[in-house]
């Protein structure tokens, strides 16, 4: 199977706090990839570097290789802004704009030239059946992004990530401000998604990992103790602390 | 474990009551001062309506009270305070609301640290410093480039207004744009916006209440401002908007004649007060909409 991304020897340092080390990992295209692993130990930060978006945070430092397409991301080939087009971003808390769902959704799009009312009419639509919100939200597609509840808003954001069609959809913890029937929508929407993106997904939650994702990666202190197929990683782990880790019995 | 025992509530009672009567009392007091200088104002405002029509007073464009024939159009005095609130809010709403992009979205951590305090210590300069400050700089400066403009001149006093009301701008913004949550900006850069998109797209317009009444309370503060229009405007109600001539604003006449040996109780006297009163029910109006704004943008969170 081809990578779609490739990380090589990957340290991160925020000042002189070293937050990844030495991180060797390829994702695949097609695929959910779980990053597990206890608080801080540096998942959230392994998935800003995949789209820079750690360059708004002052005084830190990249070493090592993500190539992209045949390319570094961190080479001056690659625009930031046109790298974070292609490679989405859902986040924690759920942060639509104080503006329509509508113009959520086509933000993106119209930051790049689309300006076409039938295109952008074609795309609010899609995508949000794509994210099963249509039915839900036809009727205010006009009115206040604000006026979502918590698991819908969250669903708009996917909407608004997948409307610029990226090939690669980061979520850090998408779920863990959601309540369990909004969580498994959001699940069953990653495994419709993963047919046309390739998803990363960091969560907290074992199951979560286990139900959805086909390569999960468990980190520790900056470091991938173990990387390789969800169902090898949860039944036959090779590691102690990934064992540990996964049955509970960890710290 | 032994079992505790709790006391003193009754006298944490008893000095709750004193602490709030005594503070109920301050709250009347000022109250009643304000209600009080209300009062005043609008006492001797009513005699002068007495003897002038309000539609004189209102609708006439001159402004003659203490030379015959006496006219008690206040317009030329409007229009002067007109001037300078245009003059002053052309400088210091941009650069104010530049100044505000910059401390919040672009300048690095270090940067802001240094500038800010500086901006903050612009704010307290006592407006007669800025009032020297366009006499002897402003005004030759412009004199030099339109040689035919008078010594005092609205052009002169409304750039000295604006730059002493550029903080009050720029920290009002500049608070309200920090206190855009950043989860929003990354939501936009995560889209593939540039820095100035998501300037433009999402952390001015979620701030903007806060950031228009920074511009009306910088416009009533201009409205206001006495001590350098009294040094730097000249003291020639006019009816003019040629910013290289010398005018006279509401502001401006007040301190005048209050300067000057008006007889207390004459008409002279009075017209203090309907001014005062106009320019009182100005800034009042100002604040009560600049309020309206900031509590909009609060209910936006
Ligand atoms: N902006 C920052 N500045 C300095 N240090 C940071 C910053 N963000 C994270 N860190 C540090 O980097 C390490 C990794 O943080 P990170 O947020 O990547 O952990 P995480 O695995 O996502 O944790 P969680 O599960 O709690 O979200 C932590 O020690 C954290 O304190
Ligand atoms: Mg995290």
């Amino acid at each position: 199977m081809e990578p779609i991304l490739s990380i090589r020897n990957l340290n991160f340092y925020y000042g002189e706090h070293k937050a990844l080390k030495d991180v060797n990992m390829d994702i695949y295209k097609n695929n959910v990839t779980a990053f597990i692993g206890p608080s801080g130990c540096g998942k959230s930060t392994f998935l800003r570097t995949l789209n820079r978006m750690n360059d708004f945070i002052e005084n830190v430092k990249v070493e090592g290789n993500i190539i992209y397409e045949g390319k570094d991301i961190y080479s001056k080939e690659m625009e930031p802004v046109e790298l974070r087009r292609r490679i989405g971003m859902v986040f924690q808390k759920p942060n639509p704009f104080p503006k329509t769902i509508y113009e959520n959704i086509v933000y993106g799009l119209r930051k790049n030239g689309v300006n076409k009312k039938e295109v952008l009419d074609e795309v609010v639509e899609k995508t949000l059946k794509a994210v099963a919100l249509y039915d839900e939200v036809k009727d205010k597609i006009h009115k206040s992004a604000l006026e979502l509840s918590g698991g819908q808003q969250q669903r708009l954001c996917i909407a608004r990530a997948i409307a610029m069609q990226p090939d690669v959809v980061l979520m850090d913890e998408p779920t863990s401000a959601l309540d369990p029937i909004s969580t498994m929508k959001i699940e069953e929407l990653v495994l419709e998604l993963k047919k046309d993106y390739t998803i990363i997904i960091v969560t907290h939650s074992m199951q979560q990992a286990a139900r959805i994702s086909d390569y999960t990666a468990f980190f520790l202190n900056g470091e991938v103790v173990e990387y390789d197929e969800t169902s090898k990683i949860f039944s036959n782990p090779r590691d102690k602390r990934t064992e540990d880790y996964i049955t509970g019995r960890f710290g | 474990m032994r079992r505790i025992e709790f006391e003193g509530k009754e006298r944490m009672n008893r000095l709750e009551k004193a602490v709030k009567i005594i503070l109920t009392t301050l709250g009347l007091i000022s109250i009643f001062t304000t209600i009080g200088i209300i009062f005043s104002l609008f006492e001797e405002t009513f005699m002068f309506f007495k003897e002038v029509s309000i539609v004189e007073f209102l609708t006439g464009t001159k402004w003659t009270p203490l030379i015959e024939p006496t006219h008690f159009g206040v317009l030329p005095l409007v229009a002067g305070t007109m001037l300078i609130v245009v003059i002053a809010g052309l400088i210091s709403i941009p650069l104010g609301l530049g100044s505000a992009i910059y401390l919040s979205e672009y300048a690095p951590k270090k940067v802001r640290k240094f500038l800010k305090p500086i901006l903050e210590v612009l704010a307290g300069v006592p407006s007669i410093v800025y009032g020297y400050f366009a006499l002897t700089a402003i005004t030759p400066l412009i004199r030099n480039i339109f040689p035919e403009t008078s010594v005092y001149n609205a052009l002169s006093a409304g750039i000295a207004v604006g730059i002493m009301t550029i903080p009050l701008v720029s920290s009002m913004s500049e608070d309200a744009m920090m206190a855009v949550p950043d989860s929003l900006r990354n939501g936009a850069y995560a889209l593939g916006a540039t820095k100035l998109e998501v300037t433009k797209d999402v952390v001015i317009p979620t701030a903007m209440s806060s950031i228009v009444a920074s511009f009306i309370l910088a416009i009533s503060r201009a409205v206001g401002e006495t001590m350098i229009v009294a040094m730097a405007a000249g003291s020639t109600p006019k009816l003019t908007i040629n910013p290289l001539e010398s005018i006279q604003t509401m502001t401006g006449y007040i301190v005048q004649i209050s300067m000057g040996d008006v007889p207390y109780g004459s008409l002279a006297y009075k017209t203090l007060f309907a001014v005062g009163t106009l320019l009182f029910l100005i800034t009042f109006i100002l604040n009560v909409i600049s309020r309206h704004f900031v509590r909009k943008y609060r209910r936006a969170y």
